[in-house]
């Protein structure tokens, strides 16, 4: 059992000595890590009215010293809104990638350790998925459903849970039939405990990784509804939703469209970096 | 063969048949009475009963769904609640601009990301090929929404080469085809790359050095070739992808597509309307992958080869 538990600290140490001597991931993850701590610094330093309220006067002024990037169509400061945003698209993001691990990793766990007929019932539902873009479907979901942040996370959560299907099942076929598994069903540990203290335990990394690469995604789909008016709306300061309200004054004032496209721009780079980088960390050879 | 494209049809229908069940479910589902927002002003209980008779909204789920079946196979798509007009006449109308976009972006993403994928392969240490990386990565990043406000700011406000918005012409589907095209880029400058590293490396091609090929020879007559196919297979799946994409970039742009016409119908609750633009996307995005799978067996008989054996 000791010798176990130092085998597994190598192997996590060996992927992460491997993660930090890769430059790029290196600097995925402290782009990523100021945003969030920006976001956090948000939640305490900005209020709400100010992100909100209505100031006339100042309205449009290009980027200044008191307006770090400058001011929109009502006067409010794009600066605050792009800091109270984050929390928004963040975390909205971060809740849909995690509804899509929990239900996609049950759904492709339960395919591929049962097999059979669950395994080609289950997945050629996800077919049915796959054949609809993402997009399409979070689309229609929202539609269905309203504009609310609980239904966004849904409906992009949703959308995004049959990549996680795929990869469960597939790792879970690739260890299904080890020893060790083996060993654990004849000496009559319970499934459940099969699933997720053996089989799940050593799927983790390809989860890992592709909820990173999701979790970018699903930003990209936050801002993509709210743009198109079926997310979160104004005057909540989402950064879709922003470039969406800039676009009336862009001939004249492009600096609006600047700053929110590059907070989004930024938090994905980030997290792709972020992910190439685990997956190289993790397993070199995987494909994703 | 035959018998192998048959089964791929057999299961095409039943995707279709799977994915129009989901919509029509999501939208049997939705809330809020129908009846109210056509009538409008008008509205009274009976009516709304009336029209609910006519529209068939009476009916149990299961009846209404395959009678929706039933009308797609003639290339019935209903009736829209906002114009009354048959919802195929728009489709048909709009359906060819967002073929043309897709295919025009499509052939735009291949023609620059095959080069570079080969340049970035043969020469993994030079500057050029990190700085290519380098922008794809960003361009993974980059929502194709805002690259249209930058696109527009550039090409139509500053410099008034092209239209900005809603253009008929020619000329009016260049930026939407280079926004639409760009967050392809590099998925399939990469899988290039990386499938092309992988033919250099292949006893073939080092006996077709040692028989005394050239290099330039080697690359693109022998490693070309075979290293083209999972692009293939990856720009087939991307169509899919592309379509969601082209409801941004045509709302963007408000390029007359079906992808726009989605969203309007959205926007005007014209039920009727949005279910066929969804259900023609689902079913052009079938067909396509269809196409793309009967194609690789042309293009590889490993396999032909393996399905026959197979069968």
């Amino acid at each position: 059992m000791a010798n176990s538990k130092k085998q597994h600290r190598t192997v996590a140490r060996g992927a992460l000595r491997r993660f930090l001597h890769n430059r790029m991931a290196v600097v995925g993850l402290v782009i990523f890590l100021c945003i969030v701590a920006l976001t956090v610094y948000a939640v305490f330093a900005v209020d709400f009215e100010s992100t909100t309220a209505i100031d006339p006067p100042n309205r449009l002024q290009p980027p200044s010293a008191a307006h770090w990037f400058g001011t929109d169509e009502m006067g409010r400061d794009i600066f605050a809104r792009i800091l109270y945003g984050a929390r928004y698209t963040l975390s909205i993001s971060f809740a849909a990638t995690l509804v899509a691990v929990v239900i996609g990793g049950i759904f492709g766990a339960a395919a591929g350790y049962v097999g059979g007929q669950v395994d080609t019932l289950i997945m050629s539902v996800m077919d049915v998925f796959m054949c609809l873009p993402s997009m399409l479907l979070a689309i229609a979901i929202v539609v269905a459903l309203g504009n609310s942040v609980g239904n966004l996370i849904w409906a992009i959560g949703v959308s995004n849970i049959p990549k996680f299907a795929r990869i469960v099942r597939s790792s879970v076929l690739s260890v299904r039939n080890t020893e060790y598994v083996q060993a654990a069903q004849v000496i009559g540990t319970p499934v459940i405990r099969i699933i997720f203290g053996h089989i799940l335990r050593n799927c983790l990394g390809p989860v890992i990784v592709q909820a990173t690469l999701i979790f970018a995604m699903a930003i990209l789909s936050v801002s993509s509804l709210s743009f198109l008016g079926l997310g979160i709306s104004s005057p909540t300061p989402e950064w879709g939703n922003m470039l969406s309200s800039a676009r009336a004054n862009m001939r004249n004032h492009a600096y609006m469209v600047i700053a929110p496209g590059m907070a989004i721009l930024l938090s994905i780079f980030s997290l792709n970096l972020l992910g190439d980088g685990l997956r190289d960390a993790i397993d070199p050879k995987m494909e994703l | 063969m035959g018998k192998y494209i048959i089964k791929r049809l057999i299961s095409l229908f039943f995707v279709i048949l799977g994915v129009v069940f989901i919509i029509y479910l999501i939208f049997y589902l939705l809330p809020g009475d129908v009846t109210q927002f056509i009538l409008g002003v008008n509205y009274t209980p009976e009516g709304a009963a009336r029209l609910r008779e006519e529209l068939g909204l009476n009916r149990p789920f299961i009846v209404q769904f395959f009678g929706y079946i039933g009308n797609l196979l003639h290339g019935d798509f209903g009736v829209s609640y906002l114009s009354g007009a048959p919802v195929s006449l728009q489709l048909f109308a709009r359906f060819p601009r967002t073929l043309l976009l897709v295919a025009c972006s499509m052939a735009l993403c291949v023609a620059i990301s095959v080069p570079m994928g080969v340049y970035c392969a043969v020469h993994p240490k030079s500057i050029l090929s990190d700085l290519m990386q380098f922008l794809c990565s960003v361009g993974i990043a980059m929502p194709s929404f805002w690259l249209a406000l930058l696109l527009m700011l550039l090409f139509s406000v500053r410099l008034e080469w092209l239209p900005a918005l809603g253009s008929v012409s020619l000329k009016g589907i260049i930026l939407p085809c280079v926004t639409l095209c760009a967050s392809f880029l590099a998925s399939t400058m990469r899988m290039m790359r990386s499938s092309m590293l992988e033919t250099l490396n292949q006893d073939y091609i080092r006996t077709a050095r040692a028989k005394g090929v050239g290099r330039r020879g080697v690359i693109y007559r022998h490693a070309l070739k075979n290293s083209l196919l999972p692009v293939v297979t990856m720009v087939g799946m991307n169509v899919g992808t592309q379509m969601g994409g082209s409801i941004l970039t045509e709302s963007v742009f408000s390029y007359q597509g079906i992808g726009l016409m989605l969203m309007d119908s959205i926007f005007s609750r014209d039920i009727p309307s949005v279910l066929g633009c969804i259900v023609l996307m689902a079913l052009s995005i079938g067909v396509v992958n269809l196409l793309v799978d009967i194609l690789m067996l042309y293009i590889d008989p490993r396999i032909k080869a393996s399905i026959t054996k197979g069968a």
